[in-house]
């Protein structure tokens, strides 16, 4: 996948991705409203396949997954930070949203081209050709990702052990 | 091997002898907390979807606190909502009886050792009582009511010593102001932090469960409290049975990602500023602030103790001219508590407006809400910008006592000053 990346900077909280005051609204007028605080241009410019590169602690915050909600309903394709805050990468890997570690990703500017590799751990500047690592995931959570997130996966298993008793 | 408490409960869990930090294990849940608001009106369509009942009814516990009282027409229909799904799908329901991690211990619902998951950030809190807690999002909770499993990394863990003594109107939520403004709110890294040393073994269940509480805002997966004689203790009083709890504790040598020791006695009132726990500073630093709002409310901030220590300092004053103190128990049982004690009267005496047993201005989702440029100092345990009301609302957080000292002076106050006598040198 390759899209344009967004880069932001450290602290991005759920109440950004998904503000509470929009939270009655359904997850389109949260999307809308999604990081205007911080970012006022990003829900009408988000295209989908594109990718928000940010700093330490992403998604920060409550519990809500309508901040993966959010970010999804953009198509936004993968967020890559230096690190996550720990429900906020639960949800997104739960919900099929790709969320990738990288140390360093100085390299990246905002508004560039890139793409995604997520099986080779990869982060690849379309224009300058550099390469940003990635760190890899655990295979469980590869493989809940391959099948779109965890209820797409526990579905094919709730068939799987239907299909065993049959 | 040297484990940690929460190696100990998770290999438990996930019926293994060793679990090495950072692998990804898969655990049976022992209970799984969920409420209004991220409960069966999140739930109910994606296990519809998936074709799966509860993996086991009498390991769940519904709660509804953030809609309660229902004073919006979308807050009515989702109470309305959850209550027939409680209903129809026969679990434990604690209906506008208390923000759901107060009521949950409160019911002997936790006890040491369980691994348990809460569809809330904030359910760090069982961590108070030895309990392996944590919050998840709605579609993994779907899967765990579904399966009764939950994958989990392993953690490390942080360990957070506090030795000596607590000085007078210095609690618990000082403590984690204090940590929030020192650590970070990434500080906690997702993994387990524990809080250890005499200072914290001094403290009351309830104080314990302030410091779980809010290792939600330093970032920690889990809050943990090593089970001791006080915990034993409360949990018989609310009929739990406690099994053996001995050997829940960290053992000596463990492998540990930090360990933090500070001195409870140069603690002094802290307060963060807005918009986040950890712009917290000592409350000498914030006290030209003037306030319209001050907040007595939330899992936090509002429990039995919480209203005696506010209340301690109201006796026989009032709050300022301007200022609006709201007062939002915790529990109805905390509430019932502080009234039959008079409490409550004092509050009331002092000018305080009573809200529901419920998360109210915290959870920021019915009637009350702040209003445009409202400064506010409240016992919450976040004040990001926006979560209680207008997003040009400014809210200070601070222990209970420093709330009250602050409604009564009508600015940010040092609740030493208004120690009632003889308590000043405790
Ligand atoms: S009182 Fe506030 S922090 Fe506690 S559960 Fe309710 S909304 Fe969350």
């Amino acid at each position: 996948m390759s899209g344009r990346v967004f880069l932001l900077g450290d602290d991005i909280d759920t109440d950004q991705l998904a503000p509470g005051k929009y939270m009655r609204g359904g997850v389109e007028m949260l999307a809308a409203h999604c990081l205007e605080a911080v970012r006022p241009d990003f829900a009408e410019s988000a295209r989908p396949g594109d990718l928000v590169v940010a700093g330490r602690n992403f998604g920060m915050g409550s519990s809500r997954e309508q901040a993966v909600e959010a970010l999804k309903h953009l198509g936004i394709a993968a967020v890559v930070a230096r690190s996550f805050a720990g429900i906020f990468f639960r949800n997104a890997i739960n919900l099929g949203l790709p969320v990738v570690k990288a140390s360093d990703t100085s390299a990246v500017r905002d508004g560039a081209l890139a793409e995604l590799q997520l099986a080779q751990g990869q982060l690849i500047l379309r224009e300058t050709g550099e390469r940003v690592a990635l760190e890899p995931l655990p295979g469980h959570l590869m493989a809940l990702l391959g099948d779109g997130g965890l209820i797409p996966h526990l579905k094919k298993r709730f068939a799987k052990e239907q299909g065993q008793c049959a | 091997m040297a484990k940690t408490l929460a190696q100990k409960i998770i290999a438990r869990a996930a019926g293994r002898a060793e679990v090495p930090p950072g692998e990804i294990v898969t655990a049976k849940v022992d209970l799984a907390m969920i409420h209004d608001s991220g409960g069966p009106r999140r739930v109910e369509p994606i296990l519809r979807d998936l074709g799966a009942g509860l993996f086991d009814p009498a390991k769940v516990v519904l709660v509804s606190d953030h809609f309660v009282p229902g004073d919006t027409e979308e807050g009515a229909r989702i109470l309305a909502l959850t209550r027939a799904w409680a209903n129809e799908r026969q679990v434990a329901f604690h209906d506008g009886e208390g923000i759901c991690h107060v009521v949950l211990p409160e019911r002997g619902h936790l006890t040491p050792g369980m691994l348990v998951v809460g569809g809330d950030s904030h359910s760090t809190t069982g961590g108070a009582f030895g309990t392996y807690m944590f919050g998840i999002g709605a579609t993994e909770m779907a899967g765990v009511l579904a399966t009764g499993e939950i994958w989990l990394s392993v953690p490390e863990t942080i360990l957070i010593e506090w030795h000596g003594r607590l000085g007078a109107a210095v609690t618990a939520k000082d403590i984690m102001l204090f940590l929030c403004g020192k650590l970070g709110m990434d500080g906690g890294q997702y993994q387990a932090i524990e809080y250890g040393g005499d200072a914290i073994a001094a403290l009351s269940m309830q104080e314990r469960m302030t410091l779980a509480n809010m290792a939600a805002e330093l970032g920690g997966q889990a809050g943990l409290i090593a089970p001791d004689d006080t915990t034993a203790a409360y949990l018989g009083k609310e009929g739990a049975q406690t099994g053996a709890w001995e050997d829940l504790r960290t053992d000596p040598d463990a492998p540990l990602l930090a360990h933090h020791v500070f001195d409870a006695a140069a603690l002094e009132p802290q307060a963060a500023a807005p918009h986040s726990p950890a712009n917290a500073a000592p409350i000498s630093a914030c006290e030209d602030v003037a306030i319209d709002v001050a907040y007595l409310g939330a899992c936090t901030g509002a429990k039995y103790e919480d209203l005696k220590g506010a209340a301690s300092l109201l006796t026989g004053r009032r709050v300022a001219q301007g200022v609006e103190l709201l007062v939002a128990p915790a529990s109805r049982r905390d509430q019932e508590r502080a009234a039959r004690e008079g409490i409550m009267a004092t509050l009331e005496n002092a000018g305080a407006r009573l809200l529901p047993n419920a998360c109210g201005i915290c959870a920021g989702y019915g009637d009350h809400r702040l209003g445009e440029e409202v400064t506010c100092v409240s016992s919450t345990a976040r004040n990001f910008k926006g979560r209680m009301g207008a997003a040009s609302s400014e809210v200070w957080l601070a222990s209970p006592l420093t709330v009250a000292a602050s409604a009564i002076a009508g600015r940010l106050a040092d609740p030493r000053a208004f120690l009632p006598p003889g308590r000043s040198a405790a």
